[in-house]
């Protein structure tokens, strides 16, 4: 058994810091990336193109003071926005980032990531209760019912890839797809059959939509709405409260993005067989993030019916008939 | 040098990977004690489930270091992040207004009888655990997803073919009271 405790420990306070300059500066993107959307030019002010922006904005939400209103459920109030970073800060500790840039090998980390995600619900719900607020209730029931809905289609396209490399583990998952994007689980002509590499970017499509609404990201953040619930679960939080409910979205962006990478597209393998590393890995992963941000400012919210008939009515029967055909050509070829 | 650390810090038995991992052992059984106690003592409903949870929480840790990693996993996924959460959903739809719940009538007797009840289980399964003569199994197969897989297809089908069932007659009943009212 492996009793070096020190490396998991560096690690969790790498991604503790990593946690903090992602969220502020995903911030910033995003909001250069709406400016530039909308005809803007978004933060300008502080610094060369607002880049000391996230800064002066961390600072602020640091030194303001942690309010707890009157009629909140004190305990849980507070509990909420620690639970809403834990899961997430949890499951970077089995992300392989390369070969053998990873906290600790885990052999079922698929299974672990999905785990905790289930418990990054938890946050929303209890947060949404506690404040006492209607606003903040119906976000809370919204968001466990489209949480619900859409973590059956992304466990059951999950299984389409362990079938496929017959394994759990991430980074076994992430070394099948080696050498070059003909063998990445998205397109895998080279490994695998034609048949398979024809419904594989379905699995992918699915995957995708899914890990956008799980992270409840727009179009899907019905939980937050600020134009029907002000904000949803987050109304009655100020100061670092808030902080870390924004910077536990960002971190469950990047979980997602990277199980996208490891899944579909062959992790830290770079593209054209040119070698592979950590910084092919954050390629993707920032290109997958800047595709979330772009989904956002472009498309408007949907309704919470239509959303969840799009889980259930769509994308569940099409994951399901994906499985079986997995599954068959597996057999078949 | 990482190693290193590790050989020095080996003496202290508190700092030693195994104080370590005692220490986190420690955390589990606690977390599953005071899960417990928040669950069942709790006036708020929503708090007994946060309580429930940790409990699970601390109760998938046990099957961790039972060494089987496979349902620790599952415990947390389906335990924690699916049973509680549809209480608690449950509970949120329809929970009656906070405060006092009607029809309870505590006499003077309640206190004393609930007492002797728990402490006559108690005593009973004290008696049980300490006079038992348990049996150590050895550990059969690695409790990895494929043994698990296999054995569940092969020797132990039964089990999985009765899990279906229940599955059908789950979405069954769902189906019935769902479509109820409708037409």
């Amino acid at each position: 058994m492996d009793t070096n405790i020190w490396r998991p420990i560096l690690y969790l306070i790498g991604f503790m810091a990593f946690a903090g300059i992602n969220a502020a500066y995903l911030g910033w993107c995003e909001r250069k990336g709406a400016g530039r959307i909308q005809r803007r030019t978004g933060p300008m002010e502080v610094g060369f193109q607002g880049l000391l922006q996230p800064l002066a904005d961390g600072l602020k939400l640091m030194s303001k003071q942690l309010l707890v209103p009157d009629g909140v459920d004190s305990i849980l109030f507070r509990v909420a926005p620690i639970l809403a970073m834990i899961p997430a800060l949890t499951s970077m500790a089995v992300i392989p980032f390369a070969g053998n840039v990873q906290a600790r090998a885990v052999e079922l980390s698929v299974l672990l990531i999905f785990a905790l995600a289930s418990i990054g619900m938890m946050a929303v719900l209890l947060g949404g209760w506690a404040s006492g607020n209607k606003y903040s209730l119906i976000s809370a029931a919204r968001s466990v019912s489209q949480n619900l809905a859409y973590e059956i289609p992304m466990l059951v396209t999950v299984i389409t890839i362990v079938m496929l490399t017959g394994s759990m583990n991430l980074e076994e998952i992430a070394a099948a797809q080696q050498g070059g994007f003909w063998n990445w689980n998205i397109f895998p002509v080279a490994s695998h059959s034609l048949a398979q590499a024809i419904i594989m970017p379905v699995s992918f499509i699915i995957f995708f939509i899914c890990s956008v609404a799980e992270t409840n990201r727009a179009p899907f953040d019905m939980a937050e709405a600020e134009s029907e619930l002000i904000a949803g679960h987050m109304t009655e939080y100020g100061s670092m409260g808030f902080g870390l409910f924004m910077m536990g979205e960002y971190l469950n962006m990047v979980v997602g993005a990277c199980l996208i990478t490891i899944l579909f597209l062959g992790g830290w393998d770079g593209p054209l067989g040119l070698s592979g590393g950590i910084w092919w890995f954050l390629v993707k992963i920032y290109l997958l993030l800047f595709t979330v941000i772009w989904v956002r400012w472009t498309y408007p919210r949907t309704q919470i019916y239509k959303l969840l008939n799009l889980s259930w009515k769509i994308l569940i029967p099409f994951s399901l008939v994906n499985l079986l055909l997995t599954a068959a050509f597996i057999k078949v070829f | 040098m990482q190693s290193a650390i590790c050989q020095s810090a080996a003496g202290m038995s508190f700092f030693s990977a195994q104080g370590f991992v005692g220490l986190i052992f420690l955390v589990t059984i606690g977390l599953i004690i005071a899960g417990a106690f928040v669950a069942t003592t709790s006036t708020r409903l929503v708090r007994c489930i946060s309580g429930l949870a940790v409990c699970f929480t601390g109760v998938a840790g046990a099957y961790y270091f039972l060494l089987a990693p496979f349902v620790a996993m599952m415990q947390m996924l389906i335990y924690v992040g699916a049973v509680s959460i549809l209480i608690a959903f449950a509970i949120m739809m329809a929970t009656p207004e906070e405060g006092d719940t009607p029809g309870k009538k505590i006499t003077r007797f309640s206190g004393p009888l609930g007492f002797a009840v728990s402490a006559m289980a108690f005593a009973a399964l004290s008696l049980l655990a300490a006079t038992t003569d348990w049996q150590v199994f050895a550990r059969e197969g690695s409790g990895d997803m494929h043994h698990i897989g296999m054995v569940l297809l092969t020797s132990h089908s039964m089990v999985f073919e009765l899990v279906s069932i229940v599955l059908l007659v789950a979405i069954m009943g769902a189906l019935v009271i769902a479509r109820r009212g409708r037409d």
